[in-house]
């Protein structure tokens, strides 16, 4: 059996390869088996999440009806309505968006101004500032959780945003200040040098000939700093507590009390809405920048 | 020159060192302080020695916990990675190769793009969908889809089975990324060398235990040690799912879970730091441990 599916540009080598006569057949089952194993997981991924959606326009007989994936009667978005204001996803939304807004352009501000003068100056305590840094990269943030609450009281920082977000910062520097520093370290010397020449001060060379010439290793690290801040549940649900800190929960906090509520009050729809309203942005967006968000999180691992 | 280096030098480094130190390094430092106290949380702090360890040393449910942690570091990464390693390759050489390339199956890129969207997804927020996944009535998802009148499965009530059913989510959720991982790396092997090996005859799976795991060696690597410090922390997914937080009686209480339940409900702030400090501890340990039992020729390209 000589190739007759191969593309006329390629002829010579195809012939070498057709030298087994059964490698045709051993590819068709090889490949069916494939396509098996990848749909039966594309399924195990998607179906949760379909059925997420459904459950959430069903009332609760529906839901309790034994049928996952039936149908529901109607399509009526009360129970959106009522996740929105009566459960206040609106507002756990727009807290979060608030403070990873202001966490992420924070930690990328102070992280790659502290990365840039570690990769690119010397000076006496450049090393062991560097290492300090990248040593928080070995300490799992557990650890540290218990005398982190003690110093945010003293500050009397325990349930503000302010507080939330200067943790945020400072726990997502090491990483920021490793990899940024690296990617400095990539970055030609001629232009700066050029730069130097024209009279342009450091703090000018920084902002308007490092900071674009850094710019995809900029975006990677927002994005990762991002999903990070954003799906952090541990620190808001350390920090976030005490008289009133309900009305400034973050999105995960309250996502999960929810669940807890929706227990007692049997009002699984309006969770089911909840946990749609707070995957639909993250369709939405992975949809529009897939590319740059898998390059973003697979950053770090492939250094 | 003109413009200082030091004072920019200053200017730039100051405020992110001293955000760092005041709330990282201080706090890691206490942390090894606290844990030879008693403090409650609230009140004066006297040192107590090593009291705290020696409650460890018999708290039964320290040592369910850290075998709970240890069973997570085990069957958490070698299952993400057998799954993500096959994945990886069905979707990069599974397609056999046509016209002189090697080629991944059709809709290659659709699958991968769906597999990673799970880790977009917050932790809690896939607890929260798993919940009730796994609700043992007729509104669960898999108990809704066994045929009717067939005994429901407990998955979180159930103790044998309550800690395997939360490693399960944090494997739907980890896979797909993986597979993108290794799938990068997979990317940068060569296709000659599959070219060479198809033509000396061999088949698939020889392809894949001879060439792509030893190749992708180092990512694997990494990836072991990433899904290692996912085991030790689950906070989010025992916290949110487990019934009575932990349970059923203890069955999925890790050390995690056990710190902040010490420091914010139990009033025992000096105990959860001792407790931290053991996390600490078997971090370092499976850091070292993973160092040492994975060092291997890295087969150069």
């Amino acid at each position: 059996m000589t190739s007759t599916e191969a593309p006329a540009a390629v002829p010579a080598k195809t012939s070498s390869a057709g030298r087994k006569p059964d490698t045709k057949r051993e590819v068709n089952a090889f490949s069916s088996l494939a396509h098996i194993a990848l749909f039966v997981w594309a399924l195990a991924t998607a179906g949760p999440l379909i059925w997420v959606v459904l459950s959430s326009f069903k009332n609760n007989t529906e839901i309790f009806l034994g049928q996952p994936f039936g149908l529901p009667s109607s399509f009526s978005f009360q129970s959106y309505l009522d996740a929105w204001t009566t459960a206040h996803v609106g507002q756990y939304f727009l807290n979060s968006v608030f403070v990873v807004v202001l966490s992420t352009a924070g930690t990328m501000l102070l992280g790659s101004m502290a990365a840039y003068v570690l990769a690119r100056y010397r000076f006496p305590g450049n090393r062991a500032i560097y290492y300090l840094f990248v040593s928080g990269l070995a300490f799992p943030t557990f650890m540290a959780l218990v005398p982190l609450f003690f110093i945010l009281k003293s500050f009397g920082l325990i349930n503000t945003f302010t507080g939330l977000i200067l943790v945020y910062i400072a726990y997502s520097l090491p990483f920021t200040v490793f990899f940024m520093a690296a990617f400095f370290k990539t970055l030609p010397m001629e232009i700066e040098e050029a730069a130097t020449m024209d009279g342009a001060s450091h703090t000018r060379k920084f902002f308007q000939i490092m900071v674009p010439m850094a710019k995809s290793g900029l975006v990677s690290i927002t994005i990762f700093n991002i999903v990070g801040q954003w799906n952090q549940y541990l620190l808001p649900v350390a920090i976030m507590q005490g008289a009133g800190a309900d009305s400034k929960w973050v999105l995960t906090q309250g996502i999960a009390n929810i669940s807890t509520s929706a227990g007692y009050q049997a009002q699984w729809s309006t969770l089911f809405a909840a946990l749609t309203l707070s995957i639909l942005p993250m369709i939405i967006v992975y949809a529009i920048f897939q590319r740059q968000i898998q390059a973003g999180l697979t950053a770090g691992a492939v250094k | 020159m003109r413009h200082g280096k030091y004072p920019f030098i200053i200017g730039f480094l100051v405020v992110p060192v001293a955000l760092y130190v005041t709330f990282v390094v201080a706090a890691y430092v206490q942390t090894f302080q606290l844990a030879f106290t008693d403090w409650s949380g609230l009140g004066p702090i006297s040192y107590v020695g090593f009291e705290n360890f020696v409650t460890m040393w018999n708290d039964s449910l320290f040592w369910r916990s850290v075998q709970h942690n240890l069973f997570v570091l085990l069957v958490l990464p070698i299952i993400t990675i057998a799954l993500a390693l096959v994945f990886a390759f069905l979707l990069n050489v599974g397609g056999g190769h046509k016209g002189g390339t090697t080629r991944g199956v059709w809709g290659s890129k659709l699958y991968r793009v769906l597999f990673f969207f799970p880790q977009l997804l917050a932790l809690a927020i896939v607890a929260v969908i798993f919940g009730r996944v796994y609700s043992p009535d007729e509104s669960g998802l898999i108990n809704g889809l066994l045929p009717s009148g067939s005994e429901p499965i407990l998955f979180l009530a159930d103790g044998n089975i309550a800690l395997i059913s939360i490693v399960a989510v944090l494997v739907w959720q980890s896979v797909g990324f993986y597979v993108v991982l290794f799938s990068a790396g997979m990317g940068s092997i060569s296709t000659e060398i599959y070219e060479a090996a198809a033509i000396d005859g061999a088949n698939r799976v020889t392809l894949f235990f001879r060439i792509t795991v030893p190749l992708l060696w180092q990512t694997i690597q990494v990836a072991w040690v990433y899904l290692g410090i996912a085991a030790f922390d689950c906070f989010a997914l025992v916290n949110i799912m487990s019934v009575e937080r932990g349970g059923p009686d203890g069955a999925t209480s890790v050390l995690s879970l056990m710190i902040y339940r010490n420091a914010f409900e139990f009033s025992q702030a000096g105990y959860a730091s001792a407790l931290g400090v053991s996390l600490f501890i078997l971090t370092l340990a499976f850091a070292a441990l993973t160092l040492r039992v994975t060092r291997r020729d890295a087969v150069e390209m």
